[in-house]
């Protein structure tokens, strides 16, 4: 379990993360998106301990990750790929890292294995692929069969063979009760592995919940009705939280009701419908339209600054 | 303290919900031992600091038999222009102190120029045992390496110029040994300067330049200033306070070897020190 609370980070000027609050839990795999700068990576990096929040706290299974006695037994985690000397093998970088936490030389060949690195552990890590350094990275996050895995944008350079055994590696990691914790830009991505799903764009939380629920809830989700008269039962339907748009003749796309409440009230008022059928928005736009929002907002106030600093 | 770690350990185990976990049972902890072992595996499986060592040892040796060897001939410095007999056989000290110091660097600011030192606090987030781990290992390598290395340089040295004719010392003198473990203790301890300073710069190149700058261009330079800022000033510098140990005969504007030793430990510790404050403190 991870649990954030109200954590921010300031570099300079930049408010890179704010205020965020969630907790990711164990036994599914929980997607963290957002856009580029969003902020993802300084969180990921403030759960490790690496970066040191301006405010807030981190705590990774109940306490501060530097507090536990065998970090790599509650967290592994890629943060990014080839975070090793271009010069050592990848099998001496694992083994350098097992040695600090007690783990056997046994666990490190047994981790190489389980990425597909065998053939290449011995040589120089200088020479790796973008593809083979993310394995070599998931291969050390998992060095310490951890409670919790925490990967940042792990099917990155990964061919499509590769990026299907992440795929099941995290579902089973999941299924085994560990926290999961992954982010990524790839929206189609997370609605594949995903159960639960963390949304923020500049630093902010935007949504965090069940995936379904997010994108049930977006404003995407529409019901599009096909009919005749189409213009009286635009007139019937519109009214409180409810817009009806249309993209061709005889065609309307209704957000704000069930398809149920809209056929009966059509059924009542006597107007025939050719069809009737719900629109689940895509997850990628669902993203969009949450994030749009949130870089809206933020366009704004910084004309205000800008404003301000004239007048002065 | 072991049996309360250990407890804590099986109350980790206890709680995991994952039948996996219980497989690497079994103290799987961070302690400063493990710490300095990831230390030597990272030491000994670089390639790079493998040829540092041996081309700072065949430098100790290889320059010793070279002054030994030419020293009184020709136009070149005679045997006084040394010191004495030890002083012309470690020739070579300094120069090799610009390839350990340089090895120092690497140690620590390569681990930020390759991003490695992400990979390593994240295994060991309590940050502090990985810096006097790094200490460790290169204090032990070093100084037992460059302590052979000295010997040898001695002893070649001492045979060549016995050959020559000319005034030789033995290890059994006075001052002699001093001063050759001196000089392991300085070589060791510019590349301990090393090492602190690629910690506070986090940079490779800056680092170099400012301990070359500091061990062997600024004691060019005081040389060029009015004599009584010489005077007050020079013996304090680390590199003159190191040459203070590793001297059987002291020179008039020398510090003592004691006092020498005193100084040199002193920036080192000052500056491991601040290092130490950063490392804790800073972003990695």
């Amino acid at each position: 379990m991870i649990e954030v609370n109200n954590l921010s980070k300031r570099y300079g000027d930049k408010l890179a993360v704010d205020a965020l609050s969630f907790t990711v839990r164990p036994g599914v795999v929980t997607g963290f998106l957002g856009p580029n700068g969003a902020g993802k990576s300084t969180t990921m990096r403030m759960v490790m301990g690496l970066d040191r929040p301006s405010s807030g706290t981190v705590r990774v299974n109940g306490r501060p990750y530097e507090q536990h006695k065998a970090p790599l037994q509650e967290i592994g985690a890629l943060l990014e790929a080839k975070a090793i000397h271009p010069g050592r093998s990848a099998y001496n970088h694992l083994l350098a890292l097992a040695a600090s936490n007690g783990i056997g030389k046994q666990r490190v060949l047994e981790v190489i294995d389980m990425v597909g690195l065998t053939e290449v552990a011995r040589k120089r890590a200088g020479g790796f692929s973008l593809g083979m350094g993310q394995r070599l990275g998931i291969a050390s996050a998992l060095l310490g069969d951890p409670h919790i895995v925490m990967l940042d944008e792990p099917v990155n350079g990964l061919d499509p063979e590769g990026v299907l055994w992440i795929r099941n590696l995290l579902k089973d990691l999941a299924d085994q009760g560990r926290t999961v914790f992954v982010s990524s830009h790839l929206m189609t991505e997370m609605a594949l592995i995903a159960e639960d799903l963390i949304v923020i764009g500049r630093g902010r939380l935007l949504s965090a919940g069940p995936l379904a629920d997010f994108i049930a809830q977006s404003a995407g989700r529409s019901v599009r009705v096909q009919s005749p008269q189409a213009a009286s039962l635009r007139d019937l339907l519109l009214g409180d939280g409810v817009s009806v748009s249309s993209s061709r003749p005889g065609v309307l796309d209704v957000q704000g009701l069930e398809a149920a409440e809209i056929g009966e009230r059509a059924a009542a008022a006597g107007l025939v419908l050719h069809e009737l059928f719900v629109q689940e928005a895509s997850l990628e736009e669902a993203f969009m339209e949450l994030t749009r929002d949130s870089v809206e907002y933020h366009a704004t106030t910084a004309e205000f600054a800008t404003v301000g600093r004239t007048n002065r | 303290m072991s049996t309360t770690a250990l407890d804590t350990q099986d109350a980790q185990d206890s709680r995991k919900t994952t039948g996996t976990a219980g497989r690497h049972a079994g103290g799987q902890q961070v302690t400063f031992p493990r710490v300095v072992h990831m230390e030597w595996i990272k030491l000994r499986s670089l390639r790079s600091t493998l040829y540092t060592l041996a081309i700072t040892v065949a430098l100790v040796i290889g320059f010793g038999l070279l002054f030994s060897s030419v020293v009184g001939s020709g136009d070149g410095p005679g045997e006084d222009d040394f010191g004495d007999p030890t002083s012309i056989s470690l020739g070579g000290v300094m120069l090799a102190a610009l390839a350990v110091a340089v090895l120092g660097v690497l140690m620590s600011a390569g681990e930020y120029a390759t991003g490695s030192i992400r990979a390593t606090l994240a295994a060991v987030p309590s940050r502090l045992p990985v810096l006097w781990g790094k200490v460790t290992v290169f204090a032990v390598v070093s100084f037992a390496l460059m302590l052979v290395a000295v010997l040898g340089a001695f002893l070649a040295g001492q045979s060549v110029m016995s050959s020559r004719g000319l005034d030789t010392t033995s290890l059994s003198d006075p001052g002699v040994f001093r001063a050759l473990a001196g000089a392991a203790v300085y070589l060791t301890g510019a590349g301990l300067i090393g090492l602190a300073v690629g910690v506070l710069l986090r940079n490779t190149a800056g680092a170099i330049t400012l301990v070359v700058g500091a061990l062997f261009v600024v004691p060019g330079l005081i040389q060029l200033l009015p004599s009584s800022w010489n005077d007050a000033i020079g013996p304090y510098l680390p590199s003159n306070a190191a040459n203070a140990v590793m001297t059987v005969r002291t020179a008039s504007d020398s510090l003592s070897p004691g006092s020498g030793l005193m100084v040199f430990a002193s920036y080192i510790v000052v500056l491991l020190a601040g290092a130490a404050v950063l490392f804790k403190r800073r972003d990695a």
